[in-house]
Parts: structure tokens; C-alpha cells; sequence
């Protein structure tokens, strides 16, 4: 027993560590989304922000700068999305599909530019990345039968940015329910005529959303390749963008339920490394394709209205003409 | 925004129109590669050359281009119904997947003829299946395609892993890949097909496909403007209610695009598997049911169109695996930058050039209609 609740507590520790950048780009997806624009970028804005932090950890030794650089460069591609599909009023898809292939190319293109190791970044020493942060007490909590463990295991001993994303999500529901902007924001993605007509800007409403959640992708990025990893490798998102996506429909649009489903498809994952090769009783043993493919699965039946029933907002995917 | 702008001529906006968008996606690119320290037309050079001057090259280039019409014939019939299927990349991996079971389970048994467009038909029906499953959620359901098309993708990829690596997987094999295809469903070289004939060209992975593919543009021009199908796909595409109030079956015919559209982009496997790989392997869709979207919206969603666009994507695709061979810091992945350039200048701001461009041709030309001036 004592072995079982062991091995769970180091699956949620690795779901987790797992679901940090789903629970990042879900937030992003929500300001984005819930503002009227369509974000399938989140997977293009998540590998510009990977390849820049460990691009600009690489070359200044700090991991600080690499993060601000990271977010800086989610800004920028979420820029462009804006000036496609706010501005010119294109098609927000077609711009989203566009970024996710340019972030694809320009990471790769740049960095064999750069330091000539086909496509990636050296590897950083430890003291240039985000590192484990060990909570006080930790030693003397050990004491403690089960809850030391869960201190020392669940709440202690990650790196700054999985309490920065834990962080992002009440601040995020918080924004978005509690705050003018927030107010504004759902209203512009529901009724954009009606935001209008109360003489706020629409376009800088939607581009301030945007903004939010380059910056968002970016530190998602950053952890991706200066705090989990030790530098960037091409195609680092690996569609962690597309699930983030998922999670946000998953969660019907709402921050605490999208994080939810973050956790939840984090768990999928973490769950099937440890299941690997392993008989269960009953089922036998489960395909590890299967687990991994159970977001993809669960959404499209979400979506379908199989699952309770899914409430985008009103007016997303629609440019606005005044 | 306060003047109207004039209308842009249709001249200009299929020819001078998409020369511009193509135009700024080079510029920018060139831009970057000049950033990087190398020769911008240098490069622009060696990739012509790669793509149609070295011999062989332009066999390469013409198939890729194969792969380029499937997908965006693809992408295009979707479009003409207003429905966004960005899952071209899962219908080819699972089109693959319909090819080889053809082959595995017919092809042994039939003589050429018949075992050839039977693995072509099971390409082609495979890759419907994965495309009906989201018209039909999204006529029905409601589920909007963009979103399950990009499910489908993920899941065709887990899918193909899966039997890849287990249950297809060749005997004896370490990587994930099945074995060879039966003998009879392989398509012919182009090379081989055109030595009788007393051509005699380098021989290169170019296979009969390419004829398919023809037959596809044909197929395509016949069904969307002169079969009753084909305009209630386009009913549907230009006003749903409209549509619905004249007697068509809005959601049949959601259904019936996008299972043809899964079709055409399944046929890729064609090209890939019957054509050049001979068995199925793993990741052998390599991007080209995204691209399929830069090249319908380069083509206007017109088969003539669509094979330029499909002519000039195979072109960079060839030419691009020369800058590897060339250049020290360059390599073959600047042709994903120059396609994001495209797609975003050609697709997302597709509106952007278009009303200065009007205004000024607009300032040149006489208005002929003096109603309208």
C-alpha cells in the first residue's frame, strides 16, 4: 500500500511537471479565445519561446534574460497574428497554421545559423537554467509519515516556472471575471458590436488579449527548454500547443476547468510512462498510443457534444467590421 | 477606411495579386538569410537550379509536386464548402494505411491492372473515411472542423504508431515500418513507363502517379462547375441558408465534400507508398497535408491554380534539399520558412496589398462604366 500511494504521488509529481506548459498555453488560449480570436498558434508561439530563452540563456548565462526574451518573443508572433486576422482581418486559421509553420522554420533555420549543431542549442550548465527550488522545512517535515513525503515530493522541489504557471491560473480567473479588462474581454468575444458601441476599442482589446498570451506561450516555452530541459531541440512543442488547445475547449473555455484538463491529460501521460509494459488486471495491457491519443479522443467526443456541451464564445473565428 | 475602395480587376487579382503576396514572402525570407550572412540570390539560384536545371532534378520536383496536388485539391474542395479541413495530413497517413492493407490483402492474388486501382481506391476511400468522420461531426454535431481535423491528425499519428510498431510491423524489423507491398500494386516509374516510347529520361522517384494526379485536377474541374454535387457544394460554400432554403441537403452534402476531400489528399500515398516507399513507414505525410492549405490558397481553390502553386511548393521542396549541399549555414528547413511566409502573406493577409493596389490601378485605368466612376 505504503508503495502504491508512493509511486501515485510520483505520477502527480511528474503530471505535474508534465501539464506546466499545457496549463501556461491553456491560459494564453483562454485570453485569446475568449476575445474572439481563434489560437492554434499556442504551438508556434510555445517553440518560439523554447528556442529563444535557450538561444538567449546560451549566449548571455542567464536565465532571466532568456525568459524575458522567451515571453518577448511570444509577444512578437502573437503581433503578427493580430496584424493578420485583427488588422487586415484574415483568416484566423490560415494565420495560425502560418505561424505554427514559421515558428517550425525560423527556429531551425536560426539555429544552425547560429551555433551550427543542426538546429540545436548547447546544452546549459546548471546555473543558467531554472533549478529545483527546495521549500523550507523540507528536511525537518520528513518527520512528518505521509504528509512529508507529499511536501517534500508534490509542493517542494520544482522550478520557479511550475509555480509561476500554477500561479497564471487563478490569476487568469481572476482577470477574467474580477477586472474591467476582464469584463470587456469576455464581452468583445460574445458581442463584439455591443463593446463598440460602449466606445471601447475592439482592435486593442483583441490585440491586448493576444498580447497576454504571447507572453504566457513564452514562459511555457522557457520552461520547456531552460527549466525542464537544458536546451532547445527542433520541434521541441511536440503538439504540446495542440493539447493546451484541447484543454481549453475540454474546459469550455473557463480558466479552472481548462486547468482541470491540463492536469488531467498531464496525468494521462505521466501515467502511461509508468504503465509502459505493465498488465493491469482485467484489461490487460493498455497500448501506449491509446493513452497517449486520449486528449485527442476525449475532445473530439467533447466537441461532439457526447461529453456535456460545449459553449464557445459567440463571436470567435469572426473578424469584426465596423 | 472612409473612401471605398474600388474593386480590384480580375487581371490583377488573379495574377499581379498573388505575384505581390509571393513577392513579400521571398522578400522577407531574403531578408533573413541576408541576416544570417549569406547570399539571398545565391541561394535563390541554387535552388532553381536544384529544382529544374540538374539532371533528374526536375523529375524530383515534379514529384513533390505530385504530393502538392493531392493535398491541395484537398484543401481546395473543402474550401469551395466553406469548411476548413487542415486534416490532410492525417486522411494521407491513414490513406497509407488503405493502400497497404489493398495491397496485403488483394494485391497478392490480381495481376497489375486490377491490383493497381484497387491499392489507388484504397488510398483514396481510407483517407474519405478520415475525413467523413469530421464532416459528418460537424454537420451533425456541430463539432467544428478546424478543431477535429487537427484531433484527427494526432490520432491518425497515434494510430500508425501503434500498427507500425506492433501489429504491421515487418518481421524481424527494428524500425517502425511494415513490410514490402505486393509486387502488383506497385506503380510504375515514369522513367520506365516513357523508355518504350523512346524517351529517355534520368530516372528519378517521378512514378505514375503523377497521371493520377492529372486525373484528380481533371475530377476535380468536372465535379465542382459541372455537376450538380459540385454546385451545392458551392451553394453551401457561399450561403448555408440560401442553400438550405433552395432544397439542398446542407448537411449530405458537408458530408459528401469532405469525404471526397479526405480522398484526394489520401491518394498522396499513391505517390509515397505505391509509388516510391513500397511499404509504409512512419511520418511519410512530411508536412505536405499543411502545405496542401498555402497551395489551394495560392491556386484560388482552381485545379489550374492549384498545379502551379502545387509546381512551385515541389520546386522549393527539391531545390530546398540542394541548399544543404551548398551552404554552410543554410539548409533544406528555409523552405518551411519561405511556406509560413506564404501562407501568411497569400492566405492571412491576403487583404492587405489588395486595396492599395486597387486604388492605384484604379488611378491608371480609366473607369469604363461611367455609372460606376
Amino acid at each position: 500500500m505504503a508503495d502504491f500511494l508512493y509511486q501515485l504521488l510520483l505520477s502527480l509529481d511528474a503530471t505535474l511537471r508534465i501539464a506546466t506548459p499545457l496549463m501556461l498555453c491553456a491560459m494564453a488560449g483562454i485570453f485569446s479565445e475568449r476575445s474572439g480570436i481563434v489560437d492554434i498558434s499556442l504551438e508556434g508561439k510555445l517553440l518560439s519561446g523554447a528556442f529563444v530563452a535557450a538561444t538567449i540563456a546560451a549566449l548571455t548565462g542567464s536565465a532571466w534574460l532568456g525568459l524575458g526574451c522567451a515571453m518577448l518573443a511570444g509577444i512578437f508572433m502573437s503581433l503578427i497574428h493580430g496584424f493578420a486576422c485583427i488588422t487586415h482581418r484574415g483568416d484566423q486559421v490560415v494565420s495560425g497554421v502560418a505561424i505554427n509553420i514559421l515558428a517550425s522554420g525560423l527556429t531551425i533555420v536560426l539555429g544552425i545559423a547560429l551555433f551550427k549543431r543542426g538546429g540545436q542549442t548547447p546544452s546549459l550548465p546548471r546555473e543558467d537554467r531554472f533549478t529545483p527550488i527546495e521549500w523550507w522545512g523540507v528536511d525537518m517535515m520528513d518527520s512528518v509519515p505521509v504528509l512529508g513525503t507529499i511536501y517534500r515530493q508534490l509542493i517542494s522541489g520544482h522550478n520557479m516556472l511550475v509555480y509561476v504557471a500554477l500561479l497564471a491560473v487563478p490569476l487568469t480567473a481572476l482577470i477574467l471575471y474580477r477586472s474591467r479588462f476582464g469584463l470587456r474581454l469576455r464581452a468583445v468575444g460574445e458581442v463584439p458590436e455591443a463593446v463598440d458601441s460602449a466606445g471601447i476599442s475592439v482592435t486593442w482589446l483583441r490585440y491586448r488579449a493576444l498580447i497576454v498570451g504571447g507572453a504566457l506561450c513564452g514562459i511555457a516555452g522557457a520552461y520547456l527548454s531552460i527549466a525542464q530541459g537544458g536546451n532547445f531541440v527542433r520541434e521541441m512543442s511536440a503538439g504540446k500547443g495542440y493539447i493546451a488547445l484541447a484543454a481549453v475547449i475540454f474546459g469550455n473555455w473557463k480558466p479552472l476547468s481548462a486547468f482541470m484538463a491540463c492536469l488531467m491529460f498531464g496525468f494521462l501521460e505521466a501515467a502511461t510512462t509508468r504503465l509502459e509494459g505493465v498488465a493491469l488486471p482485467l484489461i490487460g495491457e493498455v497500448p501506449t498510443q491509446l493513452m497517449l491519443a486520449m486528449p485527442y479522443v476525449l475532445t473530439v467526443l467533447l466537441l461532439a457534444g457526447f461529453i456535456g456541451k460545449p459553449r464557445p464564445p459567440a463571436a470567435i473565428g469572426r473578424p469584426y467590421h465596423k | 477606411m472612409s473612401t471605398p475602395t474600388p474593386p480590384l480587376p480580375r487581371w490583377a487579382d488573379l495574377i499581379l495579386l498573388p505575384i505581390i503576396n509571393l513577392f513579400a514572402a521571398f522578400f522577407i525570407c531574403g531578408l533573413i538569410v541576408l541576416a544570417i550572412g549569406e547570399n539571398p540570390i545565391e541561394a535563390l539560384g541554387v535552388m532553381i537550379k536544384g529544382a529544374f536545371v540538374y539532371s533528374g532534378g526536375l523529375g524530383y520536383t515534379l514529384f513533390y509536386t505530385t504530393n502538392y496536388v493531392f493535398t491541395g485539391l484537398a484543401v481546395a474542395l473543402a474550401f469551395h464548402c466553406k469548411m476548413f479541413n487542415i486534416g490532410g495530413e492525417g486522411q494521407a497517413l491513414i490513406g497509407g494505411l488503405g493502400a497497404a492493407l489493398a495491397s496485403f490483402s488483394l494485391g497478392v492474388y490480381l495481376p497489375a491492372p486490377l491490383a493497381i486501382p484497387l491499392a489507388v481506391l484504397g488510398a483514396f476511400i481510407a483517407g474519405g473515411i478520415w475525413g467523413v468522420i469530421p464532416g459528418y461531426l460537424q454537420a451533425k454535431r456541430g463539432s467544428h472542423i478546424v478543431i477535429t481535423t487537427i484531433m484527427f491528425n494526432f490520432l491518425a499519428a497515434s494510430l500508425m504508431v501503434y500498427l507500425l510498431a506492433g501489429p504491421m510491423l515487418e518481421a524481424g524489423q527494428q524500425s517502425p515500418q511494415t513490410a514490402k507491398l505486393a509486387e502488383s500494386t506497385l506503380l510504375p516509374k515514369m522513367a520506365d513507363m516513357l523508355r518504350p516510347l523512346g524517351f529517355d529520361i534520368t530516372s528519378s522517384p517521378l512514378n505514375a502517379s503523377f497521371l493520377i494526379a492529372l486525373g484528380a485536377m481533371a475530377v476535380f474541374y468536372v465535379l465542382v462547375w459541372h455537376t450538380r454535387l459540385g454546385f451545392n457544394i458551392r451553394s453551401v460554400g457561399q450561403n448555408q441558408e440560401a442553400a438550405h432554403y433552395a432544397g439542398i441537403n446542407v448537411a449530405r452534402t458537408i458530408i459528401i465534400t469532405m469525404a471526397i476531400s479526405g480522398g484526394f489528399a489520401g491518394l498522396l500515398a499513391t505517390n509515397e507508398i505505391l509509388g516510391f516507399n513500397h511499404k509504409v513507414v512512419l511520418n511519410f505525410t512530411a508536412g505536405y497535408g499543411f502545405t496542401g492549405i498555402a497551395v489551394a490558397l495560392m491556386g484560388r481553390n482552381h485545379p489550374i491554380g492549384i498545379f502551379l502553386a502545387a509546381l512551385l511548393f515541389g520546386a522549393l521542396t527539391q531545390g530546398g534539399g540542394e541548399l544543404d549541399f551548398e551552404f554552410q549555414s543554410i539548409t533544406r528547413e528555409m523552405v518551411l520558412l519561405i511556406q509560413g511566409m506564404i501562407i501568411l502573406f497569400s492566405g492571412a493577409l491576403a487583404y492587405m496589398f489588395n486595396p492599395p493596389l486597387a486604388r492605384m490601378i484604379a488611378k491608371f485605368v480609366a473607369p469604363k462604366d461611367p455609372a460606376n466612376g
